[in-house]
């Protein structure tokens, strides 16, 4: 008995399990003794990383369920279908995550459904609140047109896939808003934020950035749950959307470029202080680095290195939007907030549940259509092999 | 029509004796308050304090109650009203806890109970209790030096105004608040450039919540362009495929 349990704890169940462990920690002390027990947040600094990266980019990341529902439902592009559904159960679970780690940060969690009777127009967050939970609802129903075909359900499923495509243009309708929405909520704030971030198309470069790191995510899953669950990999696919991600890329760092010189912020870009240095970085590691690889054949026709850039642009996504909501900020308040251990951990026990969650989903419901070998599908989960990168 | 009320707080008139502080912890039952009142700062429970700058200028933060406000606009659940007299209030019922006034407040005025599990936004409600009944503020009733007023908006800046043509040289020429950000119920008087006292220097002129208008105005576009133009390309595609669909199978007759 014993010797079973130790065979299935790997190295990287052990880290999952810790993390999950000091997250479970950190969740009662955030919950009985308020918000100031785990965060660093202060009156001067009330936005942390549960809004940077909790918020921000967990909404971006699962930006992939609309961009690839948009080219195979809407613009039917066939052979992308194979992408479709990991993108969506991915998308679905990203917003869950969003809605918990939203607890987690909300003063007052339980008046989250506030929103829905006590309105204000004029809030550009009214608006995302609206947005997010409509389009959660939208997920789960594209999300249960594929669970339900495990359950043979005959009845709801023709039901449900007789007004599908109007569900998928509610879907990039509701998308193309909450994800640009997220950057206006940063306009409201220009005495407040680094005149490098700063701008009135903040929401435009949210839109396009999300849809960029969109198609990075469905690679950047693709491969991973490729090597972690021996789902074969859709490379040709991958490596045609990685071009789409390069577009959107240049795109936005083109215009946000361009708006620099025209704002006459170009001296911001030469100053010698840390903020430029982290300007550079994000550019750097999200778009220009990536941007370079994908421009080379050779480089785009190889598996490692497709991934490689896929890395590199998540990273740079998540840097812009913790430049934002930290970096930009912290230039006028002064040096006032790092993220607490409280709020680090919290953050990681999120990413591990989301992760098990998706392991698990994709298993047990017909989310990949191509599976290597069609075998152990429940079974497998608890197999140690599994969170273990295999060779 | 109701006459908008405001503060006018002149520090080249303020000895820094801290009796607004102490009146208003009083009013607002928010304990007794430090005994050395230049050390505080704005907090759950301390709506206004006194600061002490380079020499002996003492000046007043507090909730400047802006005309048009940037944490009405912004909260998702209308917890913030601006009432007909021109106080700002919060309603801690409705709040949800974002924090998002607290985040765009061009003044750097909510403060919130971080150590509570049931946490409100706490700042200055301009004594709205006091004065629907025709009462001024607590800080202005105990203030002895006449540094802040409390009186019809319209009035205060004539008076604001007219400090500062009478005698140009003690003040610095500039009332806090007549622009800043669309403009305050507050209004502030120095001796020396604002930023000096700590008080926001690279605030617009037109009021904050105007920025994000811009932006949620075009919604509508965004959905019926959007909605149009996607069932368009549904439409298209679909039969482009069904046609290349149609194409094959003759070919496949055919041959």
């Amino acid at each position: 008995m014993l010797k079973k349990i130790l065979e299935k704890f790997t190295f990287w169940r052990g880290i999952a399990a810790l993390i999950l462990l000091s997250g479970v920690y950190f969740t009662y002390v955030r919950f009985v003794y308020g918000l100031g027990a785990v965060t660093n947040l202060s009156d001067e600094f009330p936005w942390g990383i549960w809004i940077g990266f909790d918020i921000l980019c967990g909404v971006g990341l699962a930006a992939g369920g609309f961009t690839i529902s948009a080219v195979t439902h809407i613009f039917n592009i066939e052979k992308f279908k194979p992408l479709s559904r990991p993108a969506i159960l991915t998308a679905f679970l990203g917003y869950a995550f969003v809605a918990l780690a939203l607890m987690f940060d909300l003063g007052k969690p339980y008046n989250i459904w506030h929103p829905l009777i006590m309105w204000n127009p004029s809030s550009v967050m009214f608006e995302v609140a609206w947005c997010v939970m409509l389009y959660l609802t939208v997920l789960f129903l594209e999300f249960l047109s594929f669970a339900l075909e495990k359950f043979q359900w005959q009845k709801t499923l023709t039901l449900l896939r007789k007004v599908i495509v109007p569900i998928y243009i509610l879907g990039i309708v509701l998308s193309t808003l909450h994800q640009s929405s997220l950057g206006s909520m940063y306009l409201i704030i220009p005495q407040k934020m680094h005149p490098l971030w700063y701008s009135s198309f903040l929401p435009v470069y949210f839109y396009l950035s999300a849809i960029a790191v969109g198609f990075a995510m469905v690679i950047f899953e693709s491969y991973t749950s490729a090597r972690g669950m021996g789902h074969k990999i859709e490379f040709p696919l991958l490596s045609e959307i990685s071009r789409i991600t390069m577009a959107f890329l240049v795109i936005t760092l083109a215009m946000r470029l361009v708006d620099i010189v025209l704002e006459g912020k170009l001296a911001f870009l030469f100053k010698p202080e840390i903020e430029t240095f982290m300007f550079y970085i994000e550019i750097g590691i999200g778009t220009i680095v990536p941007a370079i690889l994908l421009s080379s054949k050779k480089f785009r026709m190889d598996r490692k290195w497709l991934y490689l850039t896929s890395v590199l642009v998540v990273t740079g996504f998540i840097l812009n939007r913790l430049n934002v909501s930290v970096t930009s900020i912290i230039y006028t308040t002064g040096d006032i907030y790092f993220p607490s251990l409280g709020e680090i951990s919290i953050t990681m026990s999120l990413v591990v549940v989301g992760i098990i969650v998706f392991k698990w989903l994709s298993n047990y419901f017909p989310v990949f259509e191509h599976k290597a070998e069609e075998k152990e599908s429940l079974i497998s989960f608890e197999t140690p092999h599994e969170l273990a990168p295999s060779k | 029509m109701i006459k908008q009320k405001g503060i006018l707080f002149d520090a080249t008139m303020c000895v820094g004796c801290g009796e607004c502080y102490y009146a208003c912890k009083a009013q607002n039952e928010n304990g007794e308050g430090k005994e050395d009142f230049l050390t505080d700062h704005l907090s759950y429970k301390s709506y206004t304090v006194v600061e002490e700058y380079e020499d002996e200028i003492y000046t007043r933060k507090m909730c400047m109650h802006c005309v048009d406000p940037t944490c009405v606009s912004v909260c998702p659940v209308g917890a913030f009203t601006k009432t007909e007299f021109g106080p700002v209030l919060y309603d801690g019922d409705k709040c949800m806890g974002c924090r998002y006034c607290m985040q765009a407040c061009p003044h750097n005025i909510p403060r919130y109970e971080w150590q509570s599990n049931n946490p409100v936004v706490q700042k200055c409600t301009m004594c709205h209790d006091r004065i629907k009944n025709g009462e001024m503020t607590a800080c202005a009733e105990a203030c002895p030096a006449e540094a802040t007023l409390f009186g019809d908006l319209e009035e205060l800046k004539e008076i604001a105004l007219q400090r500062i043509a009478d005698d140009p040289d003690t003040y610095y020429p500039h009332v806090y608040g007549l622009e800043e950000a669309g403009g305050t119920h507050v209004l502030i008087l120095s001796p020396v450039p604002f930023e000096q006292l700590g008080f926001a220097g690279n605030l617009p002129n037109e009021p904050l919540p105007e920025l994000t208008k811009r932006a949620l105005d075009k919604i509508p576009h965004v959905v019926s362009v959007g909605s149009v133009f996607l069932g368009g390309m549904y439409w298209l595609t679909k039969r482009k495929n069904q046609i290349a669909e149609e194409n094959r199978m003759k070919e496949d007759e055919n041959a």
